[in-house]
């Protein structure tokens, strides 16, 4: 085994340390803002599973692009994306990232290459082998990250975009990394009351594309497992399947109160892996980090999550002539 | 001018959009090596290549998604149905994100993308082959519905469809690929939204588009044999719908007659018919006539058939009976 430092920068852990403290924060105020009637609508977090974007995220170029589910905040603020201007859509405000128009299931950041959240269980996967067949065609080494729940397998969208990315990239021209994010809950229905095959992965064997599993609550080896994926599928242009094992903590969405799928004892054991705890563990072992160190990681996530708190509630709503724009372009007015 | 059928006015609009931008591809079932179940792509894959003319697996959810995502990343896919009864198993992906992702991403995105095939009933293909969407998918914001009738308007409104920002319903019609008519030369545009007065006449408006039109047209000829002079409007385009032009036509005639393939019930006559009524109330001598298919799933039996679909005879009867 090789030790910490070999096989990675120790600021780099430091850094996704500080992202995922800080996406959880942000996350945990959300609910409160949620249950203050702040934030209208559904609201999905994706607390416990931060390790899977931290570390696929990290692993692409700057030019790259990704999509995903209606689960979709820490992607945005792990991409780059102002979390003024996230916190500002959830609460539905002109300053929002999408002007307050797709609010919590919506985020878009296509300047980083955030293609979007969707709302529809599996629906954006096609979107995603399109858009990476077009990466190929127009020339570029470029890829492209789709991620998804457990959910999205049983789908009729992910098969039918399997399929034609496994054709495709037989061309090499698909570049596409399908990120299973198997948090065991299609909302209330466990992976094995959903699925015939609970191996997700393997699945994509009817698609001929390569596949594996990983341990999604260590955001280091889903980074060395993303680093060695996203490198094989810019080089062939052809699709992988990662199913990153991880664990909601929170319910599925807001409404979710009783989560009578699943029993306290469970939750209880997945979260002594938090993601966090176990990066934590991790640097304190590597010796880059103490109490003192985390204290101040936590004050400044709490900063930065205050500070878009403020505000998105100090920023107008979309004035009402935003009601009718953006449904079509020229030809269409 | 040049006269060509309809069928070669869609494919020769493909054609010159493809030499025009490399961004232009095409997705489809059987739209390469076999040449196109109407024959609209053939010759395309030897002239284009694979990676310009995509044959698809029969999989439109599959096909049609990535086509969006195509055209989100920039391209300006056209994706042939094989007739718009298949598009029901990828109406997902048309309608929840095709029509909305601009706006729910604040505009950050759009598709440029044409959908394209036959609409409409056949010869006896029975009751799943048979069906018109167009209120179906007119229904939706975000997306842009044509119906051309004539191979002049097929060309102009496709190649303002492939050039264009929005995604694009475009309802052809099995019926009318051998159709011919008179095609300007050189890059023929037509804009969207803009309605035909087809035939002049005072009495009656006569409103359809698509196949129906046709019927309309010759039932306003036996007409004349009646002193009924009727005036023939050709939508071309649902979304936008041209409502400015019916309505002008309906001031001077005061007289309606809105004839469609599809069932009554939230068909595309109903919200004509229901916008004839708002801005032309004072002007009507009549109350305004529909002719549409029966409500029933289209039968196999021919006789039945016949009995399915608006002919001349009714569309003359309802002319009569607003005639007074």
């Amino acid at each position: 085994m090789k030790r910490l430092e070999e096989r990675v920068d120790v600021q780099k852990m430091l850094d996704w340390y500080r992202r995922m403290v800080l996406v959880r924060l942000f996350e945990s105020e959300t609910e409160r803002s949620f249950r203050r009637g702040k934030i209208g609508g559904y609201l999905h977090v994706y607390i416990g599973q931060e390790a899977v974007a931290t570390g696929f995220l990290d692993a692409i170029r700057e030019d790259d692009i990704f999509f995903t589910s209606y689960r979709d905040h820490a992607h945005a603020l792990l991409r780059g994306t102002d979390p003024r201007a996230v916190m500002a859509e959830l609460y539905g405000k002109v300053t929002g990232v999408c002007k307050g128009k797709g609010g919590s299931m919506h985020l878009f950041d296509v300047a980083r290459g955030f293609y979007g959240g969707y709302g529809i269980v599996g629906g954006h996967i096609p979107l995603a082998v399109g858009a990476a067949y077009t990466l190929r065609y127009e020339g570029t080494d470029r890829v492209c990250l789709c991620f998804f729940g457990d959910g999205a397998m049983n789908c009729g969208a992910l098969h039918e975009a399997a399929n034609l990315a496994g054709l495709w990239g037989k061309a090499g021209l698909c570049p596409v990394v399908f990120v299973v994010e198997n948090n065991q809950y299609g909302m209330g229905t466990s992976v094995e009351r959903a699925s015939a095959v609970t191996n997700l992965a393997r699945r994509f064997d009817a698609y001929a594309i390569p596949n594996e599993q990983c341990d999604g609550m260590d955001v280091l080896t889903v980074y060395e497992v993303a680093c060695r994926v996203v490198e094989e599928v810019r080089r062939t242009g052809r699709p992988y399947a990662v199913e990153a094992i991880t664990y909601r903590f929170s319910g599925h969405g807001a409404a979710d109160l009783f989560q009578a799928y699943r029993t306290k004892e469970e939750v209880e054991r997945w979260r002594k892996r938090d993601p966090i705890l176990l990066l934590e563990a991790r640097l304190r072992e590597a010796g880059v980090l103490d109490d003192a160190k985390a204290a101040e990681v936590r004050a400044w996530a709490e900063g930065v999550v205050l500070d878009a708190v403020e505000f998105a509630e100090h920023s107008p709503e979309p004035p009402p002539e935003e009601l009718y724009t953006d449904v079509y372009g020229a030809l269409g007015r | 001018m040049t006269e060509m059928t309809y069928r070669e006015a869609i494919r020769s609009t493909l054609i010159e959009e493809m030499d025009r931008d490399p961004r232009v591809v095409l997705l489809g079932e059987d739209i390469g090596v076999y040449g196109g179940t109407f024959r609209i792509t053939e010759g395309l894959l030897t002239r284009y290549g694979p990676r310009r003319v995509i044959d698809t697996p029969i999989s439109e959810l599959g096909f049609i998604g990535a086509g969006i995502g195509m055209a989100m990343l920039g391209l300006r896919p056209v994706v042939e149905v094989m007739t718009w009864n298949f598009s029901l198993p990828a109406a997902d992906q048309i309608l929840q994100n095709a029509a909305k992702v601009r706006y729910f991403s604040g505009g950050q995105v759009h598709v440029p993308m044409v959908i394209r095939g036959p609409n409409g009933a056949g010869v006896q293909l029975s009751a799943q082959h048979s069906q018109s969407f167009e209120s179906f998918y007119g229904h939706f914001p975000g997306l842009l519905v044509a119906a051309p009738a004539m191979p002049a308007d097929a060309k102009g409104l496709l190649r303002t469809a492939i050039r264009g920002e929005d995604p694009v319903i475009f309802l052809e019609h099995a019926a009318l690929y051998g159709i011919k008519g008179e095609v300007p030369d050189g890059e023929h545009t037509l804009p969207f939204g803009r309605a035909s007065v087809v035939r002049q006449g005072r009495d009656v408006t006569i409103v359809s588009y698509s196949r129906m039109l046709y019927l309309a047209l010759s039932a306003a000829e036996r007409l004349v044999h009646d002193g009924i002079d009727c005036e023939v409007v050709d939508l071309r385009t649902l979304r936008p719908l041209d409502m400015d032009t019916v309505a002008a036509s309906v001031r001077k005639t005061h007289r309606a007659v809105v004839v469609q393939e599809q069932w009554r019930l939230f068909g595309a006559a109903a919200e004509i018919t229901a916008q004839i009524y708002e801005r032309c109330f004072d002007d009507l001598d009549a109350p305004v006539e529909r002719v549409t298919g029966e409500d029933v799933p289209a039968p196999y039996a021919r006789n039945l058939e016949l009995r399915a679909f608006p002919n001349e005879d009714r569309i003359i009867d309802a002319v009569r009976r607003v005639a007074g």
